[in-house]
């Protein structure tokens, strides 16, 4: 199987292409190849490997469509997938909104993949872990990690004559450190598609540093604050925000961003004028897929510019009977920030908040995008320009549209992908007037 | 799946999915053959390469899981069919023990050679692991259970119901909530079959067959003029049954108290009747009153309860929680060992008692064995009032000077590590005969509320938010209108001691999460929470309305 080559995806696409007698045919390829570590109590706790490869043949007539996946190769094997498919097709119902397969598409270059990750060794991870395990153990912590990498290789071809591929890899890596006593707790994260930008060690290096300095927290009333968030507490808000950017919901009048009357926001100055989201498939940080999964292609697209905002995403049908640009759903999201540390914004800072991370993050009004969520491990309390000391969690009801409208100043950005939002991006440090807090957590 | 996948699937977001997160190797493909088990013989040759292979590099334990998971999802979104996608995903996962440490290693290619491979593999994991172990594995003894079989004693076998027929139900379901006033509809029908074999030193060969259903919709409602929308889950409950669960038997519903016009279900679920009243439900919350924030004593039935009962309760009672295993990621507990040690724990007031059980007919956690081997039970967590156990497995229950695994090992898919999973964790029923009505004439100033909505809790499930589908105010023990904007918060320990009614087995109902997430990678599994309506005293509510 992996890793698989340019030449050996077309040729092996291309065996089942030949065997088509369907309206169209789209043939998809996945691969992938990886390990992780996992550890807790100071100690390695689980530890794997896994591999795949699969085949997705999808065959229509006219809007009808079937598919089937294999993940054996023979010739026998492929024919049946084909037949399979077109037996699917004929016998499901027809869908209004289907979209033929689209034909050859230009694609961004994006450098993703690197082979010092793909060559990651159990001996490596092991090692990650011993190095997030022994400092912590010296300090009277236990640390809890998990480390992910692997390598993966997608392609996709069709009657149509659209012919993509791309391969990547990725590293990811988290680590919560929990004060024996168990009063204090730090995390942090890092991933990157290229070992040279994997600072995995730093990770456990501040995890453990918060989680020393979080001990024997105080508690200060709920209400609202000044906050610093770091790039791992804005980011799970900060997505809450662009999920809700479907043009079609919007066009439907069920989202945040339909206006009263008919219409949507776009064009409207939604937020601060110095908020600037976009995505970038090729952004050297941050590289992902150049196409979505229907073979559109992914372009740098502005989300929200100068406070307004500029672009929504549309499936190619919705696109299609309105007449606008089918965007895609974005792959990543890139805010802009300063080169202000967080340091910096601290010592800017007369009465407020530090947040290291936001927790558990659900809607609770999708008109106003209302969020709650809560504060984990690190938060503080900052006065005259100094951290003062460790306070209690707290349960926030806040919508990040409220929150972007508060913006006070921008740090430095940091890749994260969030563990709500659970999509790769660079978001800055924030710092946010007025931010809601409801309730005090005995959480640590 | 990733969350937001999930949510791109379904159009929009649908309630109370807990964390959906799929696990790898999952490919689409026509079930033609898969619907049929392969025969047990097959894979005992292909699990002893596994146990035999691992045992001659060095294994003191092994076991091996051959699995082969099925889904299907049937999307409409309005009047029309938007996907129907099959995924099957067929493979093996082998777990060792060598030197005291756990290794694992999974593959796709279930043949003799490919078995052997991954055998070798997961031992040399092990091995390099055990240079940091500090914590040699302790597993429990389990019987061998010799060669047996378990299967989900479903009635109709949801796969094997023509597409056709299922499109049809959610299409009428659509149907009936446009003709009564929705402006949208979008629905889905999640099936799930795992058919598993697990085969272990210990002498245990176990084919299970287990089958899981949730039809599922939610329901919009659009005023273009004021620029607003609102919407209305089903009420349905995803179920480890078969399709009999959708035949909408009349003597499964259950009509709500005076003054709440609301229909909740059993074991029958009615999809076509809950769209149409979701409809008229969507469109009265524009005009319901918004809350007043204050204190109010509530009245939970149990499609909203048992969130609360699986956040709150079985998640704080993990033990591997507790322990620190889960700490990078779904947190810790405060539930600490000194205080189940004490035996004077006040989890809840006396009257509540929730137990957990992997053998309930209809639920979502039911099998007869876990994914270790260990037979599945029932056991009490909370009796009474007080803590009294929490949930293990093999390798946690010496933790807690006890010998025997709870049974409560699951994996969602053969290519990731089994582990400690939430089993079905129940409030168990009044003993004094209560129906909601009867408890709502005693309540002064409350909140009686249905369905559930946004979730969330902290990371050792102290402190909680959670809101519901369905808000009605209750004044001098009478439902005196519709409520909305209404999301109750509290602690853990302040809310079940308010526990004051807990209405009798006559209305006992289950609701679950078919997509509760833990781990990582991240896993999921399906679990249940039965319950009957039952009262909170003082629960702090907030307004949740907020302007742009």
């Amino acid at each position: 199987m992996a890793p698989l080559t340019p030449d050996q995806a077309r040729a092996l696409m291309g065996r089942a292409l030949r065997l088509t007698k369907a309206d169209a045919c789209e043939v998809n390829l996945n691969a992938n190849s990886g390990g992780n570590i996992r550890y807790a109590r100071n100690s390695v706790t689980t530890a794997g490997a896994t591999e795949d490869l699969q085949m997705v043949v999808q065959s229509n007539f006219g809007k009808r469509s079937g598919t089937v996946t294999i993940n054996e190769f023979d010739d026998a094997t492929i024919e049946r997938a084909v037949r399979r498919s077109e037996e699917l097709a004929h016998l499901a119902p027809e869908d209004e909104e289907f979209m033929p397969p689209m034909g050859q598409q230009q694609y961004v270059t994006s450098q993703a993949y690197f082979d010092n990750i793909a060559n990651i060794t159990p001996e490596y991870r092991t090692q990650v872990a011993a190095n997030s395990i022994n400092p912590s153990k010296a300090k009277e912590c236990t640390a809890a990690g998990f480390l992910q990498d692997g390598a993966q290789w997608q392609a996709m071809m069709n009657s149509a004559g659209l012919f993509a591929y791309h391969r990547s890899t990725q590293a990811n890596f988290s680590v919560t450190v929990r004060a024996n006593d168990g009063t204090g707790s730090g995390y942090a994260t890092r991933e990157a598609n290229d070992l040279t930008k994997f600072d995995v060690d730093s990770a456990s290096r501040i995890a453990l540093e918060k989680a020393a300095a979080s001990r024997n927290p105080l508690a200060i009333e709920p209400g609202k604050y000044t906050v610093i968030l770091e790039p791992e507490a804005g980011i799970n808000l900060l997505a809450n925000l662009i999920f809700n950017f479907d043009g079609r919901q919007a066009d439907e009048g069920r989202s945040f961003m339909a206006k009263a009357g008919g219409g949507t926001k776009v064009g409207e100055k939604l937020v601060d004028e110095r908020v600037h989201i976009w995505s970038d498939p090729a952004h050297p940080d941050i590289p992902t897929s150049p196409w979505q999964g229907d073979g559109r292609p992914y372009e740098r697209t502005d989300w929200i510019a100068g406070g307004v905002a500029r672009n929504l995403y549309f499936s190619r049908y919705w696109a299609q009977k309105k007449g606008v640009k089918a965007t895609p759903f974005p792959p990543n999201l890139i805010m802009d920030g300063s080169t202000a540390t967080t340091e910096e914004l601290i010592r800017d800072t007369s009465r407020g908040v530090l947040v290291t991370r936001t927790w558990y993050i659900r809607s609770v009004d999708p008109q106003t995008v209302l969020v709650t969520g809560l504060t984990r491990d690190g938060t503080f309390f900052i006065e005259n320009g100094q951290i003062k000391h460790a306070i209690k969690n707290f349960r926030f009801n806040e919508s990040p549209v409220i929150m972007l409208n508060n913006l006070d100043a921008l740090g430095r950005q940091q890749r994260v992908s969030g563990s709500d939002a659970g999509i790769t991006s660079l978001m800055p440090v924030m710092r946010i007037r007025d931010f809601t807090f409801t309730s005090l957590s005995d959480a640590v | 799946m990733e969350r937001r996948d999930f949510v791109q699937l379904t159009g929009t977001a649908l309630g109370a999915v807990t964390v959906p997160i799929w696990g790898g190797g999952q490919r689409v493909a026509d079930f033609s053959g898969s619907l049929t088990p392969i025969p047990s013989a097959d894979k005992k040759a292909l699990a002893d390469v596994a146990l035999n292979t691992a045992k001659s590099r060095g294994a003191t334990y092994v076991d091996v899981r051959i699995g082969r998971y099925l889904n299907q999802f049937i999307t409409c979104r309005d009047t029309k069919v938007q996907n129907i996608t099959n995924t099957e995903s067929y493979g093996c996962g082998i777990r060792v023990i060598t030197n005291g440490t756990w290794g694992f290693a999974s593959t796709n290619d279930v043949t003799p050679d490919g078995i052997a491979r991954a055998a070798t593999r997961a031992v040399a994991i092990a091995r390099a692991n055990s240079r940091l172990q500090t914590e040699p594995v302790q597993l429990a003894a389990e019987p061998g259970h010799g060669e047996v079989a378990w299967r989900t004693p479903i009635k109709k076998n949801a796969f094997e119901i023509p597409i056709s027929e299922k499109a049809d139900l959610l299409l009428a379901a659509s149907d009936a909530a446009l003709k009564n006033g929705a402006n949208f509809v979008n629905s889905l029908l999640f099936l799930v079959n795992e058919q598993k074999y697990f085969a272990s030193t210990d002498g245990s060969y176990i084919d299970q067959d287990v089958h899981r259903i949730w039809p599922v919709f939610v329901v919009t409602s659009v005023n273009t003029e004021t620029g607003k929308f609102e919407t209305r889950n089903s009420l349905s409950a995803p179920r480890g049954m078969g399709y009999e669960y959708l035949d909408a038997g009349a003597g499964e519903k259950v009509t709500g108290p005076a003054g709440a016009n609301t229909i909740t279900y059993r074991d029958s679920y009615d999809m076509i009747e809950d769209a149409k009243l979701a409809a008229t439900q969507a469109k009265a919350k524009h005009t319901a009153k918004s809350v007043e924030a204050g204190k109010y004593d509530l009245v939970l039935d149990p499609t909203n309860l048992w969130l609360t009962i699986h956040e709150s309760v079985g998640h704080p009672l993990e033990l591997d929680r507790v322990l620190g295993y889960e700490a990078n990621y779904a947190g810790t507990s405060f539930v600490t060992l000194d205080k189940w040690r004490s035996h004077s724990f006040n989890y809840g007031s006396p009257i509540v008692t929730l137990f957990a059980d992997k053998t309930q007919p209809g639920s979502l956690g039911a099998v007869g064995y876990d994914d270790e081997g260990v037979k599945c039970k029932r056991w009490d967590l909370v009796k009474n009032g007080i803590l009294v156990n929490y949930q293990a497995i093999r390798d946690q229950v010496h933790v807690i000077g006890q010998n025997a695994s709870h049974g409560c090992c699951y994996s969602d898919n053969w290519s990731d590590v089994q582990f400690q999973r939430m089993p079905n964790v129940s409030l168990e029923p009044g003993t004094a005969q209560m129906t909601p009505e009867q408890m709502i004439a005693g309540v002064e100033k409350g909140i009686y509320i249905v369905g559930d909505s946004s979730y969330s809790i902290d990371q050792q499930r102290y402190n909680f938010q959670f809101s519901g589908q369905l808000f009605y105010e209750i004044s001098g023990g009478k439902i005196v209108g519709q409520l909305r904007d209404v999301a109750y918060q509290s602690n853990t320990q302040e809310f079940w001691n308010s526990c004051q009614q807990i209405c009798d087995q006559r209305d006992y109902r289950m609701g679950g999460s078919f997509f509760d997430g833990k781990g990582q990678p991240g896993q999921i599994s399906a679990v249940s929470h039965g319950c009957s309506t039952s009262r909170f005293n003082g629960v702090n509510v907030i307004n949740t309305a907020r302007k742009l």
